[in-house]
């Protein structure tokens, strides 16, 4: 069998590099991340003609080989080593028709690595409309590659693109531009010096600081017969190198590419006037948020009450049909409840991702961090802090790991902190049943659903509080970093279905695989402990209730009975007993006090908690939400969930820092215990004091 | 006093004629930002900052106190 090709695709982000990547793979993709660090890894196999296959990486967007970022760094990093598994065969550059001059910078650099580089032009639909014309011929000539007029949009050019792979030896490895011309001395000792290394990689090295295996800057410098320069020497060198690129380009371009610019009236300048405007841009923007709030609240309750009732009924229905014992109890009363505390939760994030996806590829995010920037600066943070604050709406993670983009350290850190207050979509179906049980299914106005606004309420609070936090940490941290934002405005685009589709079914797959397993985990640790207690009162529950209530009981209500008198003497009744006190003032019940606690782990565990703890005991089919509407508060009367514990219950959730793998996340971008500590202690604080205050007001 | 990006007006156009070379981030060149360049302010978010530009062709958005560090020459 002759072996797999292995490609990298390489490009600036905008160019369309995850579409072509997509049609390259189809579904036949997997993503992971690099060992050790959290960037997403891509990969997948392409399916060649005459029954060859190639690998196709799917490297981080970058602008040139000059890291300013950890995702920049991969990219070096696996260009600049041989024995990398993945080192390419083939690196295939992904340009957009419309900025091949920025595109090729990249272009040139990757070329003069000795790598065969292919060059894709994608796009090539819009060549028309913008007036444009290219000699290929002469612009493979010039350029020392192939290219491929690809549109990832009608999807043409891809075939051509397989056939240039298949074919990858004809390519020349020479490069295009001689890096070694903006300072010829220096290079000439650099040649000297290290006489089996390329030069260019070298120069890399010197410049970089990132690591290549055993070659890293300190060797280079610590070689006594050489000296390198000075950073600020090295810094106008590599403003000197992008510049004779540029000038290599620009002669490229003169040549082979035509502009008609009276052609080229577009649509982006038209939307442009609106969108970015100084009024109606911010009005705009509010409109789509207000919009992807109500969406998800009424779009999604369909699929979730189907879901919730589904589930009751399967719990029900194995009860019946499986041989009454442990193992069924398990499965009725454990299992299937938790795993309707994960499934339920679908419809929201797909949503979600639905909306940030659709905004990421039409180009509009860019918009949004262009109005914000002036705005988020006064509270310490980046415009492009917008992004991970939308982005933590859906999940802190992805959200944390967006801040990567954020040039200066301060912005990112204070971003990194406050990311945890954006309302996550784990936090939804909290907010859901507990608005559901306490605020009246009403419409204000004639329009607006008092539940909509009141979950459109608590998204305001969660970014509040970061955007409040965020002013405050700028004040205390005494970081000086340097500040410099810049941003590309991609152009409109239409978003390609299959794009977003993907993305979607990725985030949501991941999701569910990934908080799945704790929260399926914590849901049969929890039916264990509720089903086993301690104490002689757990196994005498029927001699307790008979000798409370006498024998007048009917059936159904000793079963009741039975169960509560059980739970409250299990294992997990006598720790939230013990943790009673402290969650009393706040207008809880023990059973409450262990759904949080449980938590702690995750915050989508509350549900799923509540779920097997009303669940256990219970025979009638009911949803989760009939039995918490049902339960009665021990101390004061009346309905556990009212008003007062409700909002308490809500504020505790919009504040408290309840999710392990956030933390873990922070700790890993921080690269410090300090920062995800103080999260944890802080944010519970101001929970624990918001819930106490509105309950005491409220009650 | 000397022009530089962030001084020119809505849909106005300018060259490149020089910048603050310790200063200036070297990702701003490599997104087109290079002396001889056309630059054209396109959109300003309030308060004039920060700036939308588009320069030779290619759109991006940088903050006034990196405007500042430009010089150009108008054009119209």
């Amino acid at each position: 069998m002759p072996k797999q090709i292995n490609v990298a695709l390489i490009g600036n982000p905008n160019t369309g590099k995850t579409s072509v990547f997509n049609h390259l793979t189809g579904l036949n993709q997997q993503v992971g991340n690099y060992p050790g660090i959290t960037v997403e890894k891509k990969e997948g196999i392409c399916k060649l003609p005459r029954g060859l296959k190639a690998h196709i990486l799917d490297l981080p967007g970058t602008y040139s080989l000059n890291a300013s970022s950890l995702d920049e760094n991969i990219v070096i990093e696996l260009l600049l080593n041989k024995n990398d598994k993945d080192y390419p065969d083939v690196a295939v550059v992904v340009s957009d028709v419309e900025n091949l001059k920025r595109n090729l910078l990249l272009f040139t650099q990757i070329k003069d690595l000795g790598i065969p580089t292919i060059l894709v032009i994608n796009m090539a639909d819009r060549m028309e409309r913008k007036g444009i014309s290219l000699d290929v011929e002469l612009m493979e000539k010039r350029l020392k590659t192939k290219i491929a007029l690809v549109s990832a949009r009608k999807k043409t050019g891809i075939e051509e693109l397989k056939e240039l792979i298949i074919n990858y030896r004809q390519i020349s490895s020479e490069p295009c531009v001689n890096a070694s011309t903006i300072a010829p001395d220096y290079f000439d000792r650099l040649r000297k010096a290290f006489p089996n290394q390329s030069l260019y990689k070298l120069w890399l090295v010197i410049t970089q600081d990132v690591n290549f295996g055993n070659l890293n800057r300190k060797t280079l410098e610590q070689t006594s017969d050489f000296q390198t320069k000075e950073k600020s020497e090295l810094k106008r060198l590599q403003q000197k190198e992008t510049i004779v690129r540029y000038q290599f380009i620009n002669g490229v371009l003169k040549e082979t590419f035509k502009k008609d610019i009276t052609t080229a009236k577009d649509l982006r300048s038209r939307l442009d006037r609106v969108l970015t405007h100084q009024v109606w841009g911010y009005f705009i923007f509010f409109g789509i948020l207000l919009l992807i709030f109500q969406a998800i609240y009424d779009w999604s309750s369909y699929p979730m009450d189907l879901i919730d009732t589904t589930f009751a009924f399967l719990g029900e229905w194995t009860k019946e049909v499986l041989p009454a014992g442990v193992f069924t109890n398990l499965i009725s009363e454990g299992i299937i409840p938790g795993l309707g505390g994960i499934v339920i939760f679908i419809p929201q994030i797909a949503f979600l991702f639905l909306f940030i996806s659709l905004l990421e590829e039409s180009g509009y995010m860019s918009r949004v961090v262009f109005l914000m920037d002036r705005v988020m600066r006064r509270f310490g943070l980046s415009g492009k802090s917008v992004v991970p604050l939308v982005s933590g709406t859906a999940c802190a993670i992805p959200a944390v790991m967006a801040t990567r983009n954020i040039e200066d350290w301060k912005e990112r850190l204070i971003t990194i902190l406050v990311v945890p207050f954006t309302t996550c979509s784990a936090r939804l179906p909290v907010y859901l049943i507990i608005i559901a049980l306490v605020i009246p299914n009403e419409r204000v106005l004639g329009i607006f659903n008092l539940q909509g606004l009141t979950l459109m309420l608590l998204y305001l609070l969660g970014f509040g509080m970061s955007v409040f936090s965020a002013w405050v940490l700028d004040k205390i941290l005494k970081i000086k970093s340097k500040t410099y934002f810049v941003i590309e405005m991609p152009d409109y685009k239409l978003p390609l279905f299959k794009n977003v589709a993907i993305n979607v079914v990725e985030k949501t797959k991941s999701f569910v695989f990934g908080a799945g397993k704790i929260i399926l985990a914590i849901s049969i640790i929890l039916w264990v402990l509720a089903s086993y207690g301690p104490g002689d009162d757990f196994d005498n529950a029927e001699a307790i209730v008979t000798e409370q209530y006498g024998k007048n009981l009917s059936q159904e209500d000793f079963e009741k009975h039975v169960g509560s008198v059980k739970l409250e003497n299990s294992y997990i009744g006598m720790m939230g007993k013990g943790i009673e006190p402290v969650v009393r003032p706040l207008g809880y019940d023990w059973k409450i006090g262990i759904a949080i606690v449980s938590s702690f782990a995750a915050r989508e565990v509350f549900v799923g908690t509540l779920a097997t703890i009303y669940s256990v005991g219970s025979d009638e089919e009911k949803t989760i939400k009939d039995r918490m509407a049902a339960e009665t508060n021990p101390v004061l009367g009346g309905p556990l969930f009212n008003f007062a514990s409700g909002i308490s219950l809500l504020l505790f959730y919009a504040f408290a820092m309840q999710c392990m793998s956030t933390l873990a996340i922070v700790k890993r971008e921080t690269n410090s215990w300090k920062w995800p500590i103080l999260q944890l202690f802080v944010m519970s604080g101001i929970a624990y004091v918001a819930a106490l205050t509105a309950f005491q007001l409220l009650k | 006093m000397k022009l530089t990006v962030a001084s020119l007006k809505k849909g106005q156009r300018g060259i490149i004629k020089q910048f603050a070379h310790d200063q200036i981030p070297l990702k701003l060149l490599e997104m087109g930002c290079l002396p001889g360049n056309e630059v054209e302010l396109v959109q300003t978010a309030p308060f004039k900052d920060p700036l939308y530009l588009n320069v030779n062709g290619s759109h991006l958005a940088i903050r006034k106190e990196t405007a500042l560090l430009i010089e150009i020459e108008v054009i119209e």
